[in-house]
């Protein structure tokens, strides 16, 4: 991570022209964000600063814009206001330091590649224009997908992957990219019990390696488990904190409001962790 | 309601709306610029222009009549083609039809001697046409392969075959292919009163057919499997959409022209549709818009004796998606940059309003009037101080803030009361997501809809009991939740 | 065969192969990028920037030709984006709106300018290819006569192939996934309007030989074509190389004795025309034979899978009637299989399998199972019956609620899994339904 140590070394020499009031030492931090998709918002002044070296789970009901936050986040989808920092430095300087893994439905598994044709993209930009991928980047994506359990699949055609094993191959290219702050939308949805296993442990070893991992999450039952911090979203931020800390009934009361089996849910989920 | 540009439109959009500006003005003048060049004739005077318009001749009225009425029937029928997403369908289809005019002419002209009888040819294009259509739903369904390569391959490898059956023709004893190449191009004055004829009654069923059908079609067309659930036999239904897709190509050949047919069928509902929501006037304006452009379209043409009429008829209707795209009412651009910039005003405004009184309240919470010092609101937002600038100014015009010193403001006694409204309505909506989440709220658009207009006094009531804590300024400024 | 074969129709054949590989290099992408129909639009579309650049150069191989050809390519891809944005319309119909209005004003400007140049629309339409070898070059000391068009295909060919093989990994990246593409740098809109600039020059290129829109059958059939037969890009792009470069060849050949199969003697076709027809065929050839996506080896694997259902269940149901009844040993009726069995021709074919395979025997007009095939019986029925044991046991399902489960997964059961159900269940000797569960080895 010398590299990453190199821009944030930068960051700290050129402070933001806006005058930020935010320490370069923050990795992602989002000031005044506002989306809105045609005339309804769908985000409204979202203000929130993701510790570093945390995982960060972003928690709401369907259609609190917890999708729309990562992707508005690294410029996916154009905000009306706000701004993104990296490091104390506008996200569009700091690309290199952001991986994304997007919900799987997002590309086409028919695509004539194979898996680990996949994980060598998130490769490309080290190769950088025109030349092939050499021995060391094969060697670090196979590396890659060694992590998530799929080594045995690299040269499998990708539409011959299960779902899980899909989810995997993304996270595995996410790995390859090297990066200080992952975003994940809901690499959990729709995975088998081996892959949530793979993706939590994966979780852990980027924490240990002081990488900010930010993850869309839709169980409530898991959050306490897996989480550090946790962000509860629905349109504005209800709460953001340690997961001890804002996971709470009331504040799920708030996040969800009156949607009774979700509430129940949450309750559940609180209650069988305070009686295990 | 202020709608002078600012800089917060973005550039994308300007450039956008230069470009369709710049394609729009090509569009439009160019039939005039062809006309007027050395190759064309010279421009009308007033009097033939008169009785073109008036249809004194009979020739005119013929080509007129018909490329009206084929107008009307391709907007109806084009109109369930966009809304199936299948737009470039009629594309496909029209290429395939000309193998089969070709069949049609080789065996006409063995069998009877005379190959150029317009209903066998005709028959021959529907016949390939369905084939075509039916090859493309074919691929897409039992192979990997999407819709867009289905298409490509059936109106290529369609055409090539056309193109080898068409020299074969040309070659047949006896035979005088040398029509069939209007098929390509459309020939529209070479039209007879019998073809405008059978072009207006088919037109005219077809346009039957889909009226009758309206509610059918939509239902297909919205949500196929929901219509088969429903009982509604969505595959005939489905294959009779797309049977009137191929008539209204098939005739439509002779008038524009093969390729330029598909214009007909797309252009007209585009179109139609930057100007309503509704789908009846959606159809209604784009069987409008076809009939109008087929009439125009042949008048000019009859009017510049040289021009190919396929062609300016296909420029009238790009005109009118031009017209339509910068200016439709419900979703043209100057709409949608209308809308925007309004928005980024209403929702400036509302934002410097409640850093100021936030601010002057903070400072001095006795007088939510006090002076505010430029720099402190700065801090409020992710404002640069040249935006924050200028939209104080714009305040300030517009009598709610005044300037104290360069470097301070305070807000007016009008801006006073409309940034308590603001942020009593904040509040208000706020305390509602809290309690009442689950009721749709996205469907609301909370900066722009006073909560008054959307909730009962009760349910108001109710959120101010749960925001006062035993407020001085009762109804007006309740706490923040947070 | 080809004895009318001359050096003349070598130069054709070369020609339309070096036309049709250099299109399908680009078409590769578009194929997987879905946007098939840009080639349509962009080959209709360039047709006022190849008029106008001929009213000013009087000429149809010229370098402005080649740039307006690359402007119009892009612009039409720059207007199809935008209408869809701004517009809120599908790809499609942008696309129909932006092309034919350009197609139009091309057919207009080749009517203005009829009286001052020669230019037949039908030539820009589907080419003439035939004419090629009388354009040539002399190269070389031998006298060697290369046909210009041959020169422009192949250079084309050469920078196509130099293009792909460069921006390899962008393309891909770019075509599998625009936005990570974006975010590693290598923006996907620039590589979107690059390969439409790639596409309108190829299309150019290749269009006095064999016409605009039969361009089309060469960009997108052959990938398409390709795509059904492989799962690894490098070997579509190698097939449709090949598959483009064949169809040139018997196209030829089809348009010199193709019409006199069909009895129009001593009458040739349109070889362009039948180059499209020919890609067409190969489409076809590989959509039906591809050993995995075609139509048929999937129709096959299908109709074995049902067959081999259906011989597991004759074998079960003939011994579970010989089973229950006292009837053991009495031969079972077609009818009496057909109560629980569906007909058809499925059913028939794996009667007739199970008869020749020694595992049933035909007595007194109904089937007996023979020693072999209870003992095939007997595994079966055994599967079925441990799996419905083993959900009642393990998962709690009520036993009214596993047959059909059982039904489907004792086709798929092997051996090591009988024995794993039968030593997590308990060694059961009954199922849930009370009825005993054959041993193996019996």
């Amino acid at each position: 991570m010398v590299l990453a140590e190199d821009k944030l070394s930068n960051a700290r020499r050129h402070r933001p022209e806006y005058g930020s009031d935010h320490p370069p030492e923050v990795p992602l931090s989002i000031h005044d964000m506002t989306v809105a998709y045609h005339r309804r918002p769908v985000l409204w002044d979202v203000d929130l600063d993701f510790p570093e070296g945390q995982l960060v789970s972003i928690v709401g009901p369907n259609g609190a814009g917890k999708s729309t936050l990562l992707k508005a986040a690294i410029g996916l989808v154009p905000m009306a206001s706000g701004r993104v920092t990296v490091y104390g430095r506008p996200f569009a300087k700091q690309r290199r330091l952001v991986g994304y893994v997007p919900q799987r439905e997002s590309v086409d598994w028919d695509f004539p590649v194979s898996a680990l044709d996949v994980v060598l993209m998130g490769r490309y930009r080290r190769v950088g224009w025109f030349l092939p991928p050499g021995r060391v980047h094969r060697d670090a994506a196979l590396e890659a997908l060694n992590k998530v359990g799929m080594k045995d699949y690299a040269s499998r055609q990708i539409s011959q992957l299960s779902g899980g094993q899909q989810q995997r191959v993304f996270l595995a290219r996410a790995l390859a990219q090297e990066s200080k702050i992952y975003l994940m939308d809901e690499p959990f949805a729709g995975v088998d019990a081996a892959t949530e296993k793979a993706i939590v442990a994966l979780l852990h070893e980027l924490r240990e390696k002081g990488c900010t991992v930010v993850v869309v999450h839709h169980d409530l039952q898991t959050v306490k488990q897996y989480f550090d911090h946790v962000v509860l979203l629905n349109m504005r931020v209800v709460a953001t904190g340690p997961t001890e800390a804002v996971f709470t009934e009331e504040n799920l009361k708030k996040t969800y409001g009156g949607r009774l089996t979700l509430l129940s849910e949450a309750a559940h989920a609180i209650a069988t962790d305070k009686h295990p | 309601m202020p709608s002078r540009p600012t800089s917060t439109l973005s550039i994308s959009g300007l450039i956008m709306t230069r470009l369709c500006a710049a394609f729009l003005f090509i569009v439009l003048l160019f039939p005039a610029f062809a006309a007027a060049g050395p190759g064309g004739t010279a421009l009308p005077n007033v009097e033939e222009l008169w009785r073109v318009l008036t249809l004194r001749d009979y020739n005119t009225r013929v080509v007129v009549a018909g490329t009206t009425f084929l107008g009307i029937a391709s907007g109806l029928v084009g109109s369930f083609l966009l809304l199936r997403k299948r737009s470039l369908l009629s594309d496909a289809i029209s290429h395939a039809t000309l193998p089969g005019i070709c069949i049609a002419f080789i065996a006409l002209q063995i069998i009877t001697g005379n190959g150029k009888s317009l209903p066998g040819l005709l028959a021959g294009a529907a016949l390939t046409g369905t084939l075509g259509m039916a090859t493309v739903l074919a691929i897409s369904r039992y192979s990997r392969l999407k819709d867009d390569a289905a298409l490509g391959i059936v109106l290529s490898v369609f055409f090539g075959a056309g193109v080898c059956l068409m020299t074969i023709a040309g070659r047949v004893e006896g035979g005088n292919a040398a029509g069939l190449q209007s098929f390509i191009y459309g020939k529209t004055a070479s039209m007879l009163l019998w073809d405008a004829q059978l072009i207006t009654i088919t037109a005219f069923c077809a346009a039957v057919v889909s009226v009758v059908l309206f509610k059918e079609f939509t239902i297909v067309c919205f949500d196929t499997d929901f219509a088969n659930v429903q009982g509604w036999p969505a595959g005939i239904l489905d294959f009779l959409m797309m049977s009137l897709v191929v008539v209204v190509t098939v005739i439509g050949l002779q008038a524009v022209g093969l390729i330029l047919v598909v214009a007909m069928l797309i252009i007209p509902p585009a179109a139609a549709r930057f100007w309503t929501y509704n789908l009846r006037i959606m159809l209604i304006l784009a069987a409008a818009i076809g009939g109008i452009s087929g009439f125009i379209g042949s008048a000019l043409s009859a009017l510049m004796g040289s021009l190919p009429a396929g062609a300016i008829i296909v420029l009238v209707t790009a005109a009118f998606f031009g017209l339509s795209m910068i200016f439709g009412s419900s979703r043209g651009l100057v709409t949608q940059w209308l809308r925007h910039v309004r928005l980024t005003h209403r929702v400036g405004r509302q934002h410097v309003l409640r850093a100021i009184y936030e601010v002057a309240e903070e400072l001095n919470s006795d007088d939510p009037r006090s002076t505010v010092p430029i720099a402190e609101l700065a801090g409020k937002r992710s404002w640069s101080a040249r935006r924050l600038r200028a939209r104080l100014r714009r305040a300030a015009r517009e009598d709610l803030v005044q300037f104290e010193t360069e470097t301070s403001v305070s807000l007016t006694e009008r801006g006073l009361v409309h940034a308590r409204r603001v942020i009593r309505n904040h509040r208000l909506w706020e305390m509602y997501l809290i309690t009442h989440a689950d009721i749709a709220p996205s469907h609301v658009d909370r900066d722009a809809d006073m909560i008054e207009h959307v909730l009962d006094a009760p349910m108001i009531e109710k959120l101010e009991g749960l925001l006062l804590y035993g407020s001085e300024e009762p109804a007006y400024v309740p706490q923040s939740p947070h | 065969m080809l004895d009318w074969w001359q050096t003349y129709d070598t130069w054709i054949v070369v020609t339309g192969a070096l036309a049709a590989m250099s299109c399908a290099l680009p078409g590769t992408y578009l194929v997987l990028r879905r946007m098939s129909m840009m080639g349509d639009a962009i080959s209709h579309a360039v047709l006022p920037g190849i008029v106008i650049a001929f009213l000013m150069t009087k000429s149809l191989d010229s370098l402005p030709m080649f740039l307006g050809a690359i402007v119009i390519g892009i612009l039409t891809a720059l207007l199809t984006q935008m209408i869809r944005r701004f517009g809120g319309l599908d790809e499609g119909a942008s696309m129909g709106v932006v092309f034919t209005s350009l197609f139009a004003v091309g057919l207009i400007l080749i009517r203005v300018a009829a009286d001052h140049v020669d230019l037949d629309p039908s030539c820009v339409l589907y080419g003439a290819i035939e004419l090629v070898p009388l354009d040539v070059v002399t190269a070389g000391e031998g006298n060697l006569e290369i046909p210009r068009a041959v020169l422009y295909n192949g250079g084309m060919l050469l920078v196509n192939l130099l293009f792909v093989g460069l921006l390899w990994k962008e393309l891909k990246i770019s075509a599998f996934d625009p936005d990570l593409a974006t975010s590693q740098g290598f923006s996907a809109d620039m590589m979107h309007y690059a390969l439409m600039a790639l596409v309108a020059a190829t299309t150019v290129t290749a269009f006095h030989a064999v016409g605009s829109i039969l361009v089309i059958a060469m960009l997108i059939v052959p990938p398409a074509a390709a795509y059904l037969l492989t799962d690894r890009l490098g070997r579509m792009v190698g097939l449709s190389l090949v598959i483009a470069g064949s169809s040139s060849f018997l196209g030829h050949w089809w348009a010199v004795e193709g019409p006199s199969w069909f009895g129009f003697e001593r009458m040739e076709t349109s070889t362009s025309g039948m180059i499209a027809v020919a890609t067409g065929f190969l489409f076809l050839t590989a959509w039906m034979f591809s050993p995995r996506h075609g139509l048929i080896s999937r129709w096959i694997s299908s109709f074995s899978l049902s067959l081999r259902i259906m011989r597991d269940d004759v074998l079960g149901t003939l011994y579970r009637i010989t089973e229950t009844g006292s009837t053991a040993s009495r031969p079972v009726s077609r009818a009496q299989l057909r109560e629980t069995l569906p007909g058809g021709p499925v059913f028939g074919t794996a009667l007739w399998q199970l008869r020749v395979g020694g595992r049933i025997d035909c007595r007194d007009g109904g089937f007996v199972l023979t020693p072999r095939g209870e003992k095939s019986a007997r595994k079966l029925i055994r599967s079925h019956r441990l799996w419905e044991g083993w959900m009642v046991e393990k998962m709690g399902l009520r036993p009214d609620h596993v047959h059909s489960t059982a039904e489907r997964l004792e086709h798929i059961t092997t051996l090591e899994m009988r024995t794993e159900l039968e030593r997590q269940a308990g060694e059961p000797e009954h199922d849930p339904h009370d009825r005993q569960i054959p041993r193996e080895d019996e």
